[in-house]
């Protein structure tokens, strides 16, 4: 049974450490927020400049000068801080945020992420993604295993143009868990959704991956 | 002391204002953009500007009301989704782009305003980013050449000024303002506010005068381009 956005934003959560400065990416990603663990602190970056990023504000709370990178309104938790953008994106490229959790279009068996513009189609820009993916200490992508038409996303190279080269360090999907091995340069399948078998993680990823001895269900 | 204080916008602009120049404009989407400068930028029907701007404003709004006019030949921006004027003129050719990482954008623009020429960074290394620029390895990593940023202009979006120009941004209203205030042979503040010298506390001051050349007070509208609330 495939993990639902909600349950693939749960268990990317378990990522999370007490203390963490993380950034997370628009869409999906932003749902982590919701699975934070009670009593655990952690300071969310929004690369606009603000870190210690809260919940929507109320009707009454809305300030046009209180925004989040997705340019929503927002508000900020107790303890959180203003900044400009050089200084936004020295945390990120400086290797000062624990934590960033993005969408892909593509990855690659290498740990290349191509998620920012495809050819023919207008061309919006990378924002934030490219010093995201080059600066922070630990990438985690959250995605659907496959695209609409069901082709696989895991793929030997990155047909995209690129965001970052080898720089994904772990991969959530619908069907699965997988982690980098830095030593193999593959991906490797640490945990499987609820009735999902191996054999249909290698028919829906070309590739190159490894499988855990000891391959556990995803807890999400 | 030479008066910074400018009555509006138009005067503010007069004789910075010319054809062919590079403009920097603060704001990141429609938050924190100077944009009664911007209004008064259209209204003097210069042509053939380079604009450095995070974001490309919005249709109707912001930087998007110069693209609507053809007054911007050129953008320097990281991302540039919410326009409709700015897809129709890139894909017909009118319009030259060059995208930028934003933390890449924003240090171009510190390092062009601290006199730094160029720098090098990891963001973009094996991307088309870093197509036809020099790279060099440092400690065993390779990193990328990017150039500061130096403009003719900036338009920047203030909170607070003092008579000096030393000003105090509002929340996240500051974004890319302090770099595009540092990059510019000179600099407009369109401020909310202005008081008198030594009225504004020394420690929270986030752009020192020096950075300034001209302010303008405005009653801005600030529009929300994504107004999200919880109940």
């Amino acid at each position: 049974m495939p993990l639902d956005r909600n349950g693939i934003t749960r268990r990317a959560a378990r990522e999370l450490q007490d203390g963490f400065y993380v950034n997370l990416g628009i869409g999906m990603p932003t749902l982590v927020a919701n699975h934070v663990p009670d009593g655990m602190t952690v300071w969310l970056q929004s690369e606009n400049g603000l870190l210690g990023m809260g919940a929507f504000p109320t009707e009454e709370e809305v300030d046009a000068d209180l925004i989040n990178a997705g340019k929503q309104t927002v508000t900020g938790v107790s303890g959180h801080s203003f900044f400009s953008s050089a200084e936004s994106f020295e945390m990120i490229r400086g290797g000062h945020i624990d934590l960033a959790i993005l969408g892909a279009m593509e990855v690659s068996q290498e740990g290349d992420i191509a998620n920012w513009m495809i050819p023919g189609k207008m061309v919006k820009g990378m924002g934030g993604a490219m010093d995201l993916v080059a600066g922070v200490r630990r990438v985690i992508v959250t995605m659907e295993h496959t695209n609409k038409r069901g082709d696989p996303k895991i793929i030997p190279a990155c047909t995209l143009p690129l965001t970052g080269l080898a720089c994904i360090d772990m991969i959530i999907t619908d069907l699965c868990v997988m982690e980098m091995d830095p030593d193999r340069r593959r991906f490797r399948v640490t945990e499987l959704a609820p009735e999902v078998t191996a054999e249909e993680i290698r028919a829906k990823t070309t590739a190159e991956i490894l499988f855990a001895d000891d391959l556990r269900t995803i807890d999400a | 002391m030479p008066d910074k204080i400018y009555s509006s916008p138009t005067e503010a602009l007069d004789g910075l204002a010319r054809d062919g120049i590079m403009v920097a404009v603060g704001g990141f989407g429609l938050c924190g953009i100077p944009e009664q400068l911007i209004i008064a930028l259209r209204d003097s029907a210069v042509r053939n500007l380079t604009a450095v701007s995070n974001n490309a404003g919005v249709d109707g709004w912001g930087l998007g009301l110069l693209l609507e006019t053809g007054q911007i030949r050129k953008m320097v921006s990281s991302y540039v989704g919410e326009n409709a004027e700015f897809e129709r003129q890139f894909m017909a050719g009118e319009l030259e782009v060059e995208f930028n990482p934003q933390g890449t954008l924003a240090e171009r623009m510190r390092a062009g305003g601290a006199g730094i020429p160029a720098f090098f960074t990891k963001t973009g290394v094996g991307t088309a980013v870093a197509e036809g620029k020099e790279t060099r390895d440092f400690e065993g990593e390779t990193f990328v050449m990017e150039r500061g940023i130096r403009t003719d202009l900036s338009l920047v979006k203030a909170w607070k000024a003092d008579r000096a120009g030393n000003l105090m941004y509002r929340k996240t209203a500051r974004n890319f303002n302090p770099m595009a205030a540092s990059c510019g042979a000179h600099t407009i503040a369109e401020v909310e506010e202005i008081v008198d010298i030594g009225t504004l506390d020394p420690d929270h001051i986030h752009t020192p005068g020096i950075f300034v050349d001209r302010i303008v007070k405005t009653i801005p509208e600030k529009r929300i381009e994504q107004r999200t609330t919880r109940s």
